[in-house]
């Protein structure tokens, strides 16, 4: 069996995604930790030198950059518990909201790096983004990927992951059970899974994280304060 | 009835790149399919608002009563329904990694920076753009010299997923040529993109859908001063 590498980051839920993705699939990798942003190893930047961002997963010697494509490439190489569908247009519903949910993520933390009016603008927005995920992506399934979980409740998995850790610390709540009642009991479903229960980050770890974070964020919106 | 049987068609335009990866991957499966195109500029239709209300956005794949939307998810759920050949996607999975990974380049860095360049005010900042863009285009060139493998395109003898998903572009980059006055394709940097482009382009599923720059610039300049408020020329 030829060497797996993942090049990532802690509170990164980019690389946390890979991180479930192999758990699932049982696969033995070694884990590189990253000190991001301003140490970035020789060997990140060698393996991706487009981008020179982790997760990049390295499989015998060979690197592979962009979460989503390495997702899709993990599934091709092992494929038990898949976690894209065999049926073609199910596959492309799930790379659909994957890729959603993927691209929806940054501006869904926007709230948590912006005070007063713009950060209320940013929870509109958020609220949108959700509905639309919650009406027309999940529907009455379980999971996105139906009774399993798969690709895209890998991509959602920030809603726990981060989304939940940022809405503590900034003191606003997103995803309630009586405006979200799928997406919050999603968040439950989702959490409890053995594989993803046992493949998160510290809480409180998170937590602090994201507390310089939002301090960073509110000394640059407000310098002189 | 067999999936693959079931009525195809194309909500797009003319003018998209997007659009034109779905005609593509259908031409070279050779699926008949019935081209259903939208008059953006006029607005957007009930048809299209009702088959893609997530983005609103061309192009839409219909098949039978199925709508699949995004043009590399379409490309892709193409080449599984009609697994026959020609294989758009190659079969070995770091291959795929490799093309799936450009493709997200192209649409998330390289194309947004080749618009830039017709939004950019100043001559300063249209330096700027071209640079940025220009860079782009030399990743693409070692990209293209390290996917090929001596062959002809992307894919290898044939076209691929990732000559489709570069490609579409090239008649709206030729139009960015003729406006900014600069051949952002060149000899001296790139060399082999400029033959890649020519085969691309006399390919059988790619020349009757590649749409012709004259009338492509023609096209931008009337959806130009539409955006500056002014009346559109009669044609």
């Amino acid at each position: 069996m030829e060497e797996v590498k993942l090049f990532g980051f802690w509170p990164s839920p980019f690389s946390l995604r890979v991180i479930w993705a192999l758990k699932l699939k049982g696969v033995d990798y070694e884990y590189i930790e990253e000190d991001l942003p301003h140490n970035k190893s020789n060997l990140l930047l060698q393996y991706n030198p487009v981008h020179k961002k982790i997760p990049v997963l390295v499989h015998g010697g060979k690197p592979i950059a962009e979460s989503l494509v390495i997702l899709e490439y993990i599934d091709e190489v092992w494929p038990q518990n898949p976690l894209l569908p065999k049926d073609p247009y199910e596959r492309s519903i799930a790379r659909f909201w994957a890729k959603f949910i993927d691209e929806k993520s940054r501006p869904m933390w926007e709230f948590f790096q912006k005070f007063g009016e713009e950060q209320e603008e940013a929870i509109k927005n958020n609220f949108e983004i959700l509905r639309t995920i919650e009406e027309n992506g999940l529907g009455d399934k379980k999971f996105f990927g139906g009774d399993k979980i798969g690709l895209a409740d890998l991509v959602f998995g920030m809603a726990i992951h981060l989304l939940a850790p940022m809405e503590e610390v900034a003191g606003v709540k997103l995803i309630k059970a009586d405006t979200f009642p799928r997406l919050h009991a999603w968040k439950k479903n989702f959490s409890e899974q053995p594989t993803i229960k046992d493949n998160f980050p510290d809480h409180n770890k998170v937590v602090e994280f994201l507390k310089i974070r939002r301090e960073t964020s509110r000394i640059s919106a407000h310098p002189n304060q | 009835m067999e999936k693959s049987d079931l009525k195809v068609k194309v909500l797009g335009t003319w003018s998209s790149p997007f659009v034109m990866r779905a005609r593509i991957a259908l031409n070279m499966k050779s699926v008949n399919y019935e081209f259903l195109q939208e008059r953006l500029w006029e607005g957007k239709s009930e048809r299209l608002l009702k088959s893609n209300p997530v983005h609103k956005k061309v192009p839409v794949l219909i098949h039978g009563d199925k709508l699949i939307c995004e043009s590399l998810i379409i490309v892709e759920y193409i080449d599984e329904v009609w697994p026959s050949a020609p294989s758009i996607l190659h079969s070995d999975p770091n291959e795929r990694a490799i093309a799936r990974f450009w493709a997200a380049y192209l649409d998330d860095k390289w194309f947004p920076s080749m618009r830039s360049i017709g939004f950019a005010r100043g001559e300063d900042e249209k330096k700027a753009a071209i640079a940025e863009f220009e860079k782009g285009l030399v990743l693409l060139e070692k990209a293209f010299g390290n996917c090929r493998k001596g062959k002809p395109f992307f894919g290898g003898d044939q076209i691929g997923y990732l000559d489709i998903a570069f490609g579409c572009f090239l008649g709206w980059l030729r139009v960015t040529e003729t406006t900014s006055g600069i051949k952002l394709l060149s000899e001296a940097k790139t060399p082999a993109l400029i033959n890649w482009a020519h085969r691309f382009c006399s390919d059988a599923a790619v020349k009757d859908v590649m749409p012709d720059t004259e009338k492509l610039a023609e096209f931008a300049k009337m959806i130009a001063s539409k955006r500056r408020g002014e009346a559109p020329p009669k044609s």
